[in-house]
């Protein structure tokens, strides 16, 4: 009796496909690759039973040491049924994908992707203290004299109409004289965390 | 006949509860009844046995009979008895929110009919991974919650819980099948999947064997703990979910894994040969989740990335492998159970009230309903742990637990722990000051419903969403009810650091949990740590 070799190759070619295939974009070869994974361990399992032998408590004079292991079969057993189920659950999924997005494709997370193109200045809380700092401000104006919502952004910004949401989507406050006009309030709307568009933050 | 021995209802009920409510798919209210009465019966079982282990000690139930350690066996020590209290506790309660939020808005928004059963078999899972003294059983829990995780996660089946469901599905399955070969590969070594028997087994194994089954071990319950550099997919899937069960995920889900690693670190690898590389995973999962935190605009995000930060905690309570860290670890996982579950879903009021979660939208909700102002503020002052909270208390004894161990790396997470707790509460305050406390008019986007003119009280029907009640008196009650536990956490800190510090010894002696599996008679090896382990 020996380890079977060709079991163990089978286990090895199996997870090297399975993890290939979880790597990719599309759902359906994610979905296939999980299945092979699944099987590669349960022949994993498998092994570590040891070596093949007679099925136990057959007949009454096996001797012990011929018996094979039941309980890596029995593991395998609950196993596969856990798997039958998620593989079951995530077929379902990736249809009601195709149904609403019409592709068979990971989508990006876009709340993520907004907060990763934020820029680390935020107008709110990172703006230089005005030098008017009565209870009536006049002007929102940095010490440099520029308008607080000018610093650190100009990367992303070309002039435009001030105060309005451009098509780019950034919203700033162009000139010194909007500044001025909302300092009443103590908010700038030039704050760069705004998601644009009429919904605002993403839900 | 000991009352531990009715363990396995507590696995038992809500799995009937689940059939029942299945059974009754067209009757919603029969439904509501079934649940929320098999549940409370649940915590009442459970309740008796954290008494009866709190009296007896360790207890072990050997399902169908078969003796360990070829049987399944289950094991109630005072560890796994608090956690199914304390997540019982909380899944009613968001049971409750859950119902109220069902009742108020009919079926529109996620299919109620199947939320109960699939809740129930949730509480169910969570319950089997507590008690299971049994690797492979444990892996079975883990799949039972998980599964009716996924189906929860993308209740409705809209686009974005779609998008997220999938991510949630595939990382989760990943980690199971690392968990499913941990286990093939621990069998392999040792021939038993026996807890207990692993704990005497494994430590004859050679070094080098030993090492990889803990790595994989610690990496796949890792992955569920959201343990960074592992926690990338929780705070994408999380917030996507209705907010009843965004709570729960949040409260209990990463609380299990904790709970694996505890068991891992304790039970079946003991002694502190992968501390050291804990602690940094530690360190980097408070500070890399805290300052994600910090970077986030819609609450519900935020709170997903604060969840994370303060898995960190736990890590290192665990890392210390010394009775007062331990202890400190077992008080903060019951604290933060409560405390976040709660703030999830006053977030869930706050989007119902307020028309949105981001920060950008909501404004002067301290005017508008009082009473979600101090609803929201109590646990978040918890979270970020100012005194004197439970969060503080649990954070002091992890501090202390530190400064006792004295090396380098506990100084540098005491400071780490001291600078999350300090950026906890900046991200908290900051969603205090603009959701809470600045007039509407000076939010970047308010909801409309924020700028009409007071007519109705919180209870009424108003504005543009006239046929939604805004608070429905059954979730504020269920969170009321939350807050109340989390503050009652801080009275009754006494007794809890009692339970935890003596739930700590008992774990880190092993003997009364290796002997109530396998016997009075079993001689249990002594541990060699090179310190704290007094």
């Amino acid at each position: 009796m020996s380890v079977n070799l060709t079991l163990l190759a089978v286990m090895g070619a199996l997870y090297a496909c399975g993890i290939y295939l979880i790597l990719e974009r599309s759902l359906t070869r994610v979905l296939l690759g999980l299945m092979l994974l699944a099987n590669a361990t349960n022949l994993l399992i498998l092994a570590t039973g040891g070596y093949a032998g007679l099925a136990p408590f057959y007949a009454k004079d096996t001797p012990a040491q011929d018996y094979n292991d039941p309980l890596p079969q029995a593991l395998i057993l609950t196993s596969i049924v856990i798997s039958f189920a998620v593989t079951a659950f995530m077929l379902g999924i990736i249809y009601r994908t195709w149904v609403l997005a019409k592709q068979d494709e990971i989508q990006d997370d876009l709340e993520d992707l907004r907060v990763a193109e934020t820029p680390s200045f935020d107008a709110e809380d990172d703006a230089e203290i005005p030098m008017e700092t009565s209870e009536f401000p006049l002007t929102m104006l940095g010490s440099d004299g520029r308008s607080v919502s000018d610093h650190g952004t100009a990367s992303d910004h070309t002039p435009a109409g001030g105060g309005e949401e451009t098509a780019g989507g950034t919203v700033q406050a162009g000139d010194t004289k909007i500044a001025a006009e909302d300092a009443a309030a103590e908010e700038q709307p030039g704050s760069q965390n705004v998601t644009p568009g009429p919904e605002g933050g993403v839900k | 006949m000991n009352i531990a021995s009715f363990a396995p209802l507590a696995v038992v009920l809500p799995i009937l509860g689940a059939a029942l409510t299945f059974v009754l798919i067209r009757h919603s209210r029969a439904q509501r009844t079934v649940s929320i009465a098999l549940l409370s019966l649940t915590l009442a079982l459970e309740c008796l046995l954290l008494a009866s282990v709190w009296e007896g000690g360790t207890a072990a139930v050997n399902i169908g009979g078969w003796l360990p350690p070829w049987g399944i066996v289950m094991v109630v020590d005072q560890f796994s008895s608090l956690m199914l209290v304390v997540s019982s506790a909380v899944s009613l309660a968001v049971l409750v929110y859950a119902t109220g939020q069902g009742m108020a808005d009919g079926d529109q928004d996620a299919p109620v009919s199947i939320f109960h059963p699939t809740y129930l078999i949730l509480v169910a899972g969570v319950s089997n991974a507590f008690l299971s003294g049994d690797l492979f059983n444990l892996y079975v829990g883990f799949e039972i919650l998980l599964t009716a995780s996924y189906v929860l996660m993308t209740l409705g089946g809209t686009g974005p819980r779609i998008r997220a469901g999938v991510t949630y599905v595939v990382v989760s399955v990943v980690s199971s099948v690392l968990f499913l070969i941990s286990i093939a590969m621990v069998y392999g070594a040792t021939g038993t999947v026996n807890m207990a028997d692993l704990a005497l087994k494994l430590a004859d194994l050679d070094p080098g064997t030993k090492t990889l089954l803990h790595v994989m071990l610690l990496v796949a319950f890792g992955i569920k703990a959201a343990v960074f550099p592992l926690s990338f997919w929780l705070p994408d899937s999380y917030p996507t979910a209705p907010a009843p069960v965004t709570a729960v995920f949040a409260g209990l889900l990463t609380k299990v894994g904790v709970y694996a690693m505890v068991r891992t670190e304790t039970l079946l690898f003991p002694g502190d040969s992968l501390n050291t590389p804990l602690m940094v995973a530690a360190l980097l999962t408070m500070l890399v989740g805290i300052l994600g935190a910090l970077a986030q605009n819609d609450i519900k995000r935020l709170l997903s990335f604060t969840l994370v930060s303060h898995i960190g905690y736990m890590v290192f309570g665990l890392a210390m492998s010394s009775v007062a860290g331990l202890g400190a670890a077992v008080f903060y996982v019951a604290h933060h159970i409560t405390i976040q579950t709660s703030l999830f879903l006053v977030t869930g009021l706050i989007e119902r009230r307020g028309g949105s979660s981001s920060v950008d939208r909501l404004a002067g909700l301290a005017k508008l309903s009082p009473l979600l102002a101090l609803l929201f503020f109590i646990p978040a002052m918890n979270l970020a742990g100012i005194p004197p909270f439970s969060g503080f208390l649990g954070k002091v004894g992890l501090m202390q637990a530190g400064i006792e161990l004295g090396t380098p790396l506990a100084y540098g997470l005491v400071i780490g722990g001291v600078l999350t707790s300090l950026l906890t509460l900046l991200a908290v305050a900051r969603v205090w000051n603009r959701a809470f406390w600045r007039k509407p008019s000076d939010a970047e986007h308010p909801d409309p419903v924020l700028l009409a003119p007071r007519e109705t009280s919180d209870t009424g029907r108003r504005g543009g969403r006239n046929n939604v009640t805004l608070l429905p008196r059954t979730m504020v009650g269920s969170t009321l009810g939350l807050v109340l536990l989390g503050v009652s956490l801080t009275v009754f800190a006494g007794p809890l650091f009692k339970v935890s510090d003596q739930a700590a010894r008992d774990m880190l002696d092993r003997s009364s949990y290796i002997q109530a599996v396998l016997g009075e008679e079993t001689a249990v090896p002594l541990i060699l740590t090179s310190g704290g382990g007094k």
